[in-house]
Formats: C-alpha cells, sequence, structure tokens
C-alpha cells in the first residue's frame, strides 16, 4: 500500500539527523515517563522507533484516506449553515481518521494526554498531510496554537483545555480583522471585562480566520480601552461551548479550498485571559506566529512534493516525437529543479525545527525549574539563547523561501502537463491553486524579509554560513562547498554596499535580494551536509541546486552592487 | 474476532508461485487478511457504542502471525490470542475452524464472534460458517453492517450484502457474522497504543525486547484432539494447481430442489472440483 511517508526516504533522513539525539533528551528529560506512562519511551531508541512509527501511521492514512477524498473536498467545500462551518464530508472523514488515530496534541506532555512528541516530527507530519490536502493540513496542524496556549496559559487553563485538544477537539487563531492584516497593532475587536460576570467578553469582527468555527479559539483584542497600537492588546482563549461567536461567511477562495475561512461576528463571547494584559502582540502573538510559519513552510514543502511526483509521472507517462518526455533535457531541467527546491527546502524547514525544538525543550525545562525554585545551568542558558538566535533567524527563511518553491514548483508541474496541465481534470491545477496562499498568510513573503533582513545586517546569516565553511564534506561535495564559500563573500560584499550608503529606504530595497543570497547560501550548505551522509538520495540535488543557487546569489549580487540611493526615486511610486 | 495472517496476493509479482507450483511466501508480504480488517472494524465499532466490550482477537499461524495480533492491538481489539503448534500445521478449513473452535471454548463463548467472509490465500469462506457449527451457533455470512443491537432481547439486526441486492436478517446472540469488503474499512491504527503494545510479543518470537506477552496456545491447551488437528484433521488433499481465467459475466442461481444440487455435483466431479 502507497505511503507518503515510508516511500519517501528523504524524510526518514531528515528523522534521523544527529541532533535528535539531544532533542530527544531535552524533551524526555531523561525519560523521566517510563512506567508512568505505557506508551512512554524506555530510551533514545525506544523513542525514534516511536516517532517513525507514528509517521507512518500519518503516511498511510495520507496516502489512502486523506489522497482519496481530496478531489472531492476540493470541489464540495465546507458548508455555511445556521452560522455554523459544517466540513467538507471528505474532510469529516480525514478528521475522523486522524482523530482515532491519535494525532492531536502530538507536542503536548503526557499528563495532558499528549503524545510529548517533538516539533520536528510532528512538522513532519504537517509536511505529509499538506502533501496530498493542504487545504486538510490546515485544520489539521492548526492543533500547534496549543503550544501557545501552553507556554502562557495558567495551569487550570491547561487542564481544562488541553486534554480536549488531545482528544480532536480544533483550534483557530482570530487575528486578522477588516481593517488589520499585515499591520495587527490596528486591531479592533474589544475585550471588556465584566465583574458582573466574572470574565472577559469580546466585541467585534474578525476576518479570513482560518478554521473560524473551530472548538476552541485564540483571539488577539484590545484590552485596553483608548490605545491604538500593539500595547493595548491581549490574547484571549475563547471556547465554543461558551457561544457569542458566530459564523458571519465563509469565503469563496482560489485554493485550499477545503479549509473554511471564515468572517467571525462576537456579541459577549465569553472568554479567558492567556498570560498577562497587553502582552498579546508583543509577546503571544509572535511566539503563535513563529509556530505557524513553521507549518506553512511544512505545508509549502508537502505541496512541492506533490507537485514533484505529479510532474514525474506525467513526465514519464506521456510521449511526444517518438519518446517519453522525461528524456527531453527541457522537461529534465524542469523536474530536476522542482526536486532540488524541494530538498533544500525541506533540509532548511528541518534544520529549523531541530532548532525550534532544542530552544522550546529548554524554555520549558526553565518553566519547570522556575516552579520549583531553581533555574537553568550557565551551559543551558547559553545553549537556549544560541537555538533560540539560531531558530528565529531561520524561520523567515524557512516560511518565505519554501513558500515562493512550492509557487514555482507549481508553476513548472503545470509546464510539464502542457495544454492538459490548464485543464481542471489534473491534480496539478490544485496544487498551483493551493500553493498561491503560501506566500501570503501567516505573513507575505515580504514580511518574512522584513523579519529576516536584520540577521543579513547583523551577519547572523553570514557567520551561520563561515560555520558550515568549517564543515567537513564528502570529496565529491568539497568543489561545492567552495562554491557556497564565494557566494557568502557575494552576500557580504553586497550587504556592505547596501549598509553602507546609510539610507534605509536604500536598504530596503535591497533587502529581498540579500534576503535571498543568505537562504540560498545557507540551503547550499544544508543540501551538500545531507549529499555528504547520504549521497544517492542527495547528491545530485546538491549539484543541481548548486547551480541554480549560485546563478541566483550572482544575479542578486549584481542587481544590488549596481543599485545606488539615487535609484531608489525610479521605484517610488 | 478471528483473524488471519496471508500473503497479499493482491499484489502478485512474476516471482509470486514458485517452479513447483505453490506460493512463493517469501515474494509476497505477510498482511492481514483484508475482509478480516473489515471484520475488526464492525468489532470497534460496537465497542464505541458498548464501552464495556472487550474484542479477543484469535489467530492461528506460525510465531510470525503475531504480527496480526499487534496489527489489532495497534486498532483498538483489547485482548489477543496465538495458536501455534506444530501438530495444528498443515491445516485445511475443517481442522482450522476445529482449533478455532477450542480456543473459542477456552476463552468462553462470547456474545459475538466475527470474522472476514473470507481470505485472499485459500478464498474457501469456509471457516467462520464451521467454527459456528462446530459451537453449535446460529450464523450470519456475507455481512455489510450491524444495524441494530437489542440488549433486552439479545437480537442483532444485521445488512447482508447477496445478489443484486441487500437483505436484512435478524438472529439472536450469541452468534458468529463474517464480514464483507464492502463494509466500512478499518480505521487506523492508533498512536498511543502503538507506541504501547510494539512491546507485546508471543513467546515463540523469542523478542528479549518485549514486555507484554502475547497469549500464545498449543493444541494441549485448548484440550483439541490431535487426530482432529493440522495434517491429520485435514481430508482435503491438493491435487493440482492450475491457473484458471474467469469466463462467467455473472452468477448462477441454483434453488434447492434435488435436480439442481443433482445438476451442480455432477459438473463438479465431471471438472474434478470433487470426487
Amino acid at each position: 500500500m502507497a505511503n507518503c511517508y515510508s516511500d519517501r526516504p528523504e524524510l526518514r533522513f531528515e528523522l534521523n539527523h544527529p541532533l535528535m539525539q539531544r532533542i530527544v533528551e531535552l524533551k524526555e528529560r531523561n525519560f523521566r515517563d517510563k512506567g508512568k506512562y505505557d506508551y512512554a519511551p524506555d530510551d533514545f531508541e525506544d523513542a525514534m522507533d516511536s516517532y517513525d512509527r507514528v509517521l507512518d501511521i500519518v503516511g498511510d492514512i495520507t496516502a489512502n484516506i486523506i489522497g482519496e477524498n481530496a478531489e472531492g473536498v476540493d470541489q464540495e467545500g465546507p458548508h455555511h449553515e445556521g452560522h455554523r462551518v459544517r466540513y467538507a464530508s471528505g474532510t469529516e472523514r480525514n478528521l475522523d481518521a486522524m482523530v482515532k488515530a491519535g494525532m492531536n496534541g502530538m507536542t503536548m506532555p503526557r499528563r495532558y494526554d499528549g503524545l510529548n512528541f517533538p516539533i520536528t516530527p510532528y512538522t513532519m507530519c504537517a509536511e505529509i498531510v499538506a502533501h496530498k490536502d493542504a487545504g486538510f493540513g490546515n485544520i489539521w496542524s492548526l492543533q500547534d496554537c496549543v503550544e501557545t496556549l501552553y507556554e502562557f496559559g495558567s495551569e487550570d487553563q491547561h487542564k481544562r483545555f488541553i486534554p480536549r485538544i488531545c482528544k480532536g477537539e480544533t483550534m483557530s487563531m482570530d487575528l486578522t480583522e477588516p481593517d488589520a492584516g499585515s499591520d495587527l497593532q490596528r486591531v479592533m475587536l474589544k475585550a471588556t471585562y465584566s465583574e458582573e460576570e466574572g470574565c472577559w467578553l469580546l466585541n467585534g469582527v474578525k476576518r479570513f480566520i482560518t478554521n473560524g468555527d473551530a472548538d476552541q479559539h485564540l483571539v488577539l483584542a484590545r484590552s485596553e480601552e483608548g490605545t491604538k497600537d500593539g500595547r493595548g492588546l491581549s490574547m484571549f482563549i475563547y471556547d465554543k461551548r461558551q457561544g457569542g461567536v458566530d459564523v458571519r461567511r465563509i469565503e469563496n477562495k482560489l485554493g485550499i479550498h477545503g479549509s473554511p475561512t471564515c468572517e467571525l461576528t462576537y456579541k459577549n463571547a465569553r472568554a479567558e485571559l492567556v498570560g498577562s494584559t497587553r502582552m498579546g502582540l508583543i509577546k503571544y502573538v509572535m511566539a503563535l506566529m513563529n509556530g505557524a510559519r513553521l507549518g506553512i513552510a511544512a505545508q509549502s514543502v508537502g505541496i512541492s512534493q506533490a507537485c514533484y511526483d505529479e510532474a514525474i509521472a506525467y513526465a514519464r507517462d506521456r510521449e511526444q516525437f517518438g519518446k517519453a518526455i522525461i528524456n527531453f533535457p527541457a522537461v529534465y531541467d524542469m523536474l530536476s529543479l522542482i526536486k532540488a527546491k524541494l530538498d533544500a527546502g525541506r533540509a532548511l524547514l528541518y534544520q529549523t525545527a531541530r532548532y525550534v525544538d532544542i530552544y522550546k525543550a529548554l524554555d520549558d525545562i526553565e518553566r519547570e525549574r522556575k516552579a520549583a525554585g531553581e533555574k537553568l545551568t550557565a551551559e543551558e542558558r547559553e545553549e537556549q539563547k544560541k537555538y533560540a538566535k539560531l531558530a528565529d533567524s531561520l524561520t523567515p527563511l524557512a516560511k518565505g523561501m519554501n513558500s515562493e518553491f512550492c509557487n514555482q514548483n507549481a508553476y513548472d508541474c503545470i509546464q510539464i502537463h502542457g495544454g492538459s496541465g490548464f485543464m481542471m481534470e489534473y491534480a496539478c491545477q490544485r496544487y498551483y491553486r493551493d500553493a498561491r496562499i503560501t506566500s501570503i498568510y501567516e505573513g507575505t513573503t515580504q514580511l518574512q524579509v522584513v523579519a529576516g533582513i536584520r540577521y543579513v545586517t547583523n551577519g547572523s546569516y553570514l557567520a551561520q554560513c563561515r560555520e558550515f565553511e568549517a564543515q567537513e564534506v564528502s570529496e565529491s561535495m568539497k568543489p561545492l562547498q567552495l562554491r557556497s564559500v564565494l557566494m557568502a563573500n557575494m552576500l557580504e560584499e553586497a550587504t556592505a554596499h547596501a549598509k553602507d550608503a546609510g539610507d534605509q529606504d536604500f536598504l530596503d530595497l535591497c533587502a529581498r535580494h540579500l534576503y535571498e543570497m543568505a537562504a540560498y547560501s545557507i540551503m547550499s550548505h544544508l543540501i551538500q551536509y545531507n549529499a555528504t551522509q547520504q549521497p544517492e538520495l542527495f547528491e545530485r540535488s546538491a549539484r543541481v541546486f548548486m547551480n541554480y543557487a549560485e546563478a541566483e546569489v550572482t544575479k542578486h549580487h549584481h542587481f544590488v552592487m549596481n543599485l545606488t540611493p539615487a535609484a531608489v526615486e525610479d521605484y517610488r511610486k | 474476532m478471528l483473524a488471519k495472517q496471508v500473503p497479499d496476493t493482491r499484489n502478485v509479482g512474476p516471482d509470486a508461485m514458485t517452479p513447483e507450483g505453490t506460493v512463493n511466501r517469501s515474494a509476497l508480504p505477510a498482511i492481514f487478511n483484508p475482509e478480516d480488517l473489515n471484520a475488526l472494524e464492525q468489532a470497534l465499532r460496537l465497542k464505541d457504542q458498548f464501552p464495556g466490550t472487550t474484542i479477543t482477537v484469535v489467530t492461528m499461524g506460525l510465531p510470525k502471525a503475531s504480527d496480526v495480533l499487534r496489527d489489532a492491538l495497534y486498532r483498538g481489539a483489547d485482548d489477543a490470542v496465538l495458536l501455534t503448534d506444530r501438530a495444528l500445521g498443515g491445516a485445511d478449513t475443517l481442522a482450522t475452524s476445529y482449533a478455532l473452535s477450542m480456543a473459542i471454548r477456552k476463552i468462553g463463548v462470547p456474545d459475538l464472534i466475527i470474522g472476514g467472509r473470507q481470505a485472499i490465500d485459500g478464498d474457501t469462506a469456509q471457516v467462520g460458517p464451521q467454527v459456528a457449527q462446530k459451537l453449535g451457533l446460529d450464523q450470519v455470512t456475507y455481512v455489510e453492517s450491524i444495524e441494530d443491537i437489542c440488549e433486552k432481547s439479545r437480537k442483532l439486526t444485521v445488512i447482508r450484502r447477496i445478489d443484486g441486492g441487500i437483505e436484512k436478517v435478524e438472529t439472536p446472540m450469541p452468534c458468529l457474522l463474517t464480514i464483507t469488503g464492502s463494509a466500512p474499512a478499518c480505521r487506523p491504527q492508533n498512536a498511543k497504543r502503538v507506541m504501547k503494545y510494539k512491546k507485546a510479543a508471543a513467546p515463540a518470537e523469542n523478542n528479549p525486547k518485549a514486555t507484554i506477552e502475547i497469549k500464545q496456545w498449543g493444541a494441549a491447551d485448548i484440550d483439541a484432539g490431535l487426530e482432529q488437528c493440522g495434517l491429520a484433521g485435514s481430508p482435503t488433499k491438493v491435487k493440482a494447481v492450475q491457473n484458471i481465467v474467469f469466463k462467467a459475466k455473472e452468477s448462477k442461481q441454483l434453488s434447492g430442489s434435488d435436480a439442481d444440487v443433482e445438476e451442480l455435483i455432477v459438473e463438479l466431479l465431471n471438472s474434478h472440483t470433487i470426487g
């Protein structure tokens, strides 16, 4: 039987990265749950075996249930009935299978009924699911909002809400409003504390809310009357059982049809404060967004994989001029590039996920120690800081680059299909439509550049490149590594050129170019590492990616170096 | 619940048969017989409906057949029994159903015994009905769904898939049902159960890492008469194996009249299917 995990050795390779040893050690706290929960691992090998098996189940469900339902879900879409959402019938079946398989609250501790999985294997599940149905991927993977509740909510809230998520309740994050999209500081949904009711009441409208009729909502609202910026915003949890939030409409979208995007009206909806007031946007949404961005990066890689599978199958099957079109250079050029972007983008995704895993596990240990009046050791604190910085710097690259890649890959996938690709009968048109949102939601690519540019200017990406340059790679990767050094040199030179002008608009205009240069340089090292470990899986991709990345970096270098602050005027509208 | 591990005959490659005409088991992966999975889902649905329900899965086979028992545990079964013994080996459907019926007696005859309609290796569809006969139970074959259980009258209403339609049947419990492949597919394995029961093994598997023991019974454990077990208890002898091509497009309806029965017997004798 087909399996979207075990049929893809690249995923198992990523799971078995050496950093997993440290991740499991931290996440399992030296296997203290052993004997306490019958499903807790005894040791590292046991934990890794469990991740592998669980990924296998998700791969099976994805290939044989979610994949089978995907086309029907795309056509049927969700239904708006009496201010509520009813999922497409295929979505219901997908959700039922995932809940019965126990794939909810995966990263939550066992004391709340979770699986206590690290972010890395969880992210792999998200990629796998999105590979067959990106829209369903949203509904299922919004469970990771629970991370934010776990990090900032009270223990009482943990006990009441998290076990319900682990049993299969769904989540949404209600941030966007008609006048607050990328600029969340403008959120106006009103939160007022009612002494009479002993709770907060939410009033107002939210728009473009993915899975807006979820069981539990994390809501960004203005708790401080009279304030206008982000410092007046707080985070709330709204439980659907309380009532007070209605679905006014479900948006009619270009893609991800299975995922209901809702306009919500709040009328005295009873809600609970999460954490402290005024920290909603500046702390909690930032954490929520970072998790969501990793999720979209995973979704994008899933779509890229789908594009590759579909494109290669068609190219092998389709004959023109007396032979299968896969034998034409113009076609295998596109196919190889899809695969190279997929492999390099995936390497970036899981490198990011592993960094997130380490610092988040240390954050959790820190909270636990704090409650017991203890602290992290100096080494642990250093490790936490190091990986938090690495994760924060790579997250915008992983999200931005993979979402752009999946759009490019969907384009090429249709191109390989020729005229057939333009027909609605072929799955590639769905990937093309589904891919389009990935570079928009959870922060557009332009906002990923805004998040990433500080790591260009402060030299953080360059330092990561220089560190990779010192790493031992296989003989066949050595020439590539040298070319990566030259790429980093170009990044260094272009960054200095953009910075030294001392003109913010000029730097901002160069930002996308510098961001991509950094991303290509880092990805080129990551895929060289992979090719060193498993040449048969990654060597070809490493070479193809290097040719492409080098050309891109050279192009961007040329662009930035030829630009001066005076040129900004030509662009300004 | 009765289950069988079978070679995956749905994906037969060129090396599926040995030159001698027997099944090349190494070329075919061993899987959970598909219709037994449909049967397991029916059992699990009853458990969802009546949470006090206990599902015990029984299989007979080599120690490796524990794979299907673990799979059933992963999906929600409560207990599992492996019947394995040299004395039980080489059994035809008669000897198999005898051994299974003796195991069920040892467990205690439950309210309901559910199995797949037939296995994809032998395709006889005989084991379920023979187990029911040996235990003196009512049986309903070709069941697609269990529509209703009346706890008070202890009666079961089931839907059978028959030629050209469906049939609704009411039957008293205890009874035995065989489930068709048109019934709902089995639910997936459950993450927590996999992490727990991956450590379950029958003693014969010799897995030093196992911490949960799967019950393992031999002929003596189920008080089976050796003359009715294994090869000794199997009157069926394979005369030859040959490739056949299905030509008939439709099934043929026979009444229970003497003339029809005689016509069938003559046809089977002439084709050497029996005799």
